[in-house]
């Protein structure tokens, strides 16, 4: 029989976000009542109240000024207490930032294990089984392990948020004297209000591929528009936008590209897996790294002049052989009409 | 006044990112078809980085980078011929398996084991660096685990830039949810960063830096302690290839107005 401990931490306001309730509501489904909640950050003990009704057995929490800031030797210092304090033989946790960063050395200080990017947590014959992706989700294993305590970070959006309403949880707090500080964090930096990044919430993702930036039919590139294309799509739909590595890399090079370009809208092998319900791509080549990139997006078209490149091989489920630059202009066309 | 870091990059080598990878389970657990076969690269977000570590060595002179790289030795050989050539560096090899499946902590053992023994380390000026995932296993576990074993409490992941101020202390963006970055200042070294991109592009290869990084690199290659590396445990129930095949509807028949129609009422769904 396990013990589990759901280790969750709080954002600005001792507000919990919609990774912790996740993990709440994995935790319950897979203890029923009786797991124990740790909190760990800025005014835990309000973020227990949240959740105070969750069917946990106990709240402990670890707040105080200097376990507000995301830093992974304060993080790590009150995880362990949590844990400890706990006596949890598996601990479920959010795969935020937060605790993707410090969770693994926590597991070294138990002497435990740790597995991360879990999509799904279960229990078969007694024994906690895990699913997690390999080689950049090109493939999925279900395994277990025998070392305990066993921390798995979870992946948002593969459980339900819990959803109960909140109400008063009796807080035990676990006293942790804070380790010696050398890192302050000084602030988060957003990118511009005009700059067009990766946005986890949007209905649609759309991917420029490294073609919006060769020669057209006339033998001329049109960087121009193809940027002004782009960024027509992109405010009249409020898609997310992701590239392609070879589109990012000739912007890095500093060769005349897409300005708003970035690494961190790389999907992909070194790019992120988002997840949304759509995806349209756009002048993309290649195969695997693009699918890669795809995983987890549900509905997938491109527009492409190539029928036979790797999008039009089971991958896509709709391929629109034709020129990106008319088709997008056209459809911008008509998403003004839709707006007046 | 530049400080003189040594710079210890962690880093080994995965499947080509175009090769088609296909799971099969033998004796001691899941591994590759024809793994010893595919063609390797050097891990994508370690190769970052390395440039990044070289780019900073060369920025404060006295400065020196070691890449300690655990694989089998002779596809680590192969991959050196190409790394070798676009920053200068030192190897210390480990050879092991580098698949996906090992366990993070037996490699992290070795790999710490491997940093301890560098002659002349100095914790006040080191720095370890390494991909914040790698493309195999995917974990993004490795480099704490190698901090805490060295007892290195700064530690940063998915980082993205390092801006380094006089006296050493430094500024560090790191890649967290919503498409943004945490700034931190740190005191200075010792720390662990686990690099995303970061921002600098692939260098060209130098044949040069190739030529006196070999001299080095074979040796190295020859030493290569042999490190035992499991599955640590774990027992796998299943590893396969996700059902990814769709039924794709090629549309090359319509016109651009009849394509955008469709593509707007899929979009609104309308």
């Amino acid at each position: 029989m396990e013990t589990i401990l759901v280790l969750i931490h709080t954002e600005g306001g001792g507000r919990l976000a919609r990774p912790a309730l996740e993990a709440v509501a994995l935790a319950k489904e897979l203890a029923g009542d009786g797991f124990v909640a740790g909190i760990v950050g800025e005014d835990a003990g309000a973020a227990a109240n949240q959740i105070a009704a969750c069917g946990a057995a106990r709240f402990l929490t670890v707040d105080g000024a200097e376990f507000s800031q995301p830093r992974y030797a304060t993080d790590a210092a009150a995880a362990e207490a949590l844990c400890r304090a706990s006596g949890a033989t598996l601990i479920i946790a959010p795969g935020t930032s937060r605790w993707s960063r410090a969770l693994p050395g926590v597991a070294a200080r138990l002497n435990g294990r740790v597995d991360t990017h879990a999509t799904s947590v279960g229990i078969e014959n007694g024994t906690p089984v895990i699913t997690r992706w390999y080689y950049r989700q090109r493939m999925e294993g279900t395994l277990t392990r025998p070392q305990r305590p066993w921390i798995v970070l979870v992946e948002g959006g593969c459980a339900k948020a819990w959803p109960g309403a909140p109400g008063a949880a009796s807080v035990e707090k676990v006293a942790v004297i804070p380790p010696a500080i050398r890192t302050e964090v000084t602030g988060v930096r957003a990118p511009r209000s005009d700059q067009q990044t990766i946005r986890p919430d949007a209905d649609l993702l759309f991917v420029a591929g490294a073609g919006w930036t060769k020669p057209q039919a006339d033998g001329k590139t049109h960087l121009a528009e193809a940027e002004q294309l782009i960024l027509g799509f992109l405010n009249r739909t409020q898609a997310s936008l992701g590239s392609s590595k070879s589109l990012v890399d000739l912007t890095g090079e500093g060769q005349a590209v897409l300005t708003f370009m970035t690494h961190l809208n790389q999907v992909g092998q070194t790019g992120s897996t988002p997840r949304h319900p759509k995806g349209l791509a756009a002048c993309c080549h290649g195969e695997e790294p693009h699918v890669v990139g795809w995983r987890f997006i549900n509905e997938r078209r491109a527009i492409n002049k190539d029928p036979n490149c790797g999008w039009a091989r089971g991958k896509a489920d709709v391929v629109y052989v034709a020129d990106a630059f008319e088709v997008v202009a056209k459809v911008n066309a008509l998403l003004d009409e839709r707006m007046r | 006044m530049s400080v003189a870091f040594q710079i210890v990059v962690c880093g080994s080598i995965v499947p080509d990112p175009l090769q088609t990878l296909e799971p099969v389970t033998g004796a001691g657990g899941p591994s590759l078809k024809n793994e010893m076969m595919l063609p390797a690269v050097l891990d994508p977000w370690a190769a970052h980085a390395l440039y990044e570590a070289a780019h900073l060595a060369q920025a404060n002179p006295g400065s020196k980078v070691w890449l300690v790289s655990l694989g089998p030795k002779a596809k680590l050989q192969q991959v050196m011929m190409t790394v070798a050539q676009k920053a200068p560096f030192e190897l210390i090899a480990l050879d092991g398996p580098a698949g996906g499946f090992t366990d993070p902590f037996q490699t992290a053992d070795a790999l710490a084991g491997a940093i301890e023994a560098i002659p002349g380390l100095d914790r006040s000026r080191l720095l370890i660096f390494g991909g914040w995932e790698s493309a195999s296993r995917g974990a993004g576990v490795t480099l704490q685990l190698v901090g805490e074993r060295l007892g290195i409490a700064d530690q940063f992941q998915g980082v993205d830039e390092l801006k380094l101020d006089a006296g050493g202390s430094f500024e560090v963006l790191e890649r967290i949810e919503g498409g943004q970055h945490q700034v931190s200042r740190c005191a200075g070294a010792p720390a662990v960063l686990g690099w995303a991109t970061g921002n600098l592009p692939e260098p060209r290869n130098n044949p040069q830096v190739g030529m006196a990084n070999m001299r080095a690199i074979m040796p190295a290659l020859q030493k290569a302690r042999p490190v035992k590396i499991d599955a640590g445990g774990v027992s796998f129930a299943k590893v396969a290839l996700p059902k990814q095949q769709r039924e794709t509807r090629i549309v090359k028949d319509s016109s651009p107005d009849e394509m955008a129609r469709e593509i707007v009422a899929w979009i609104t769904n309308a």
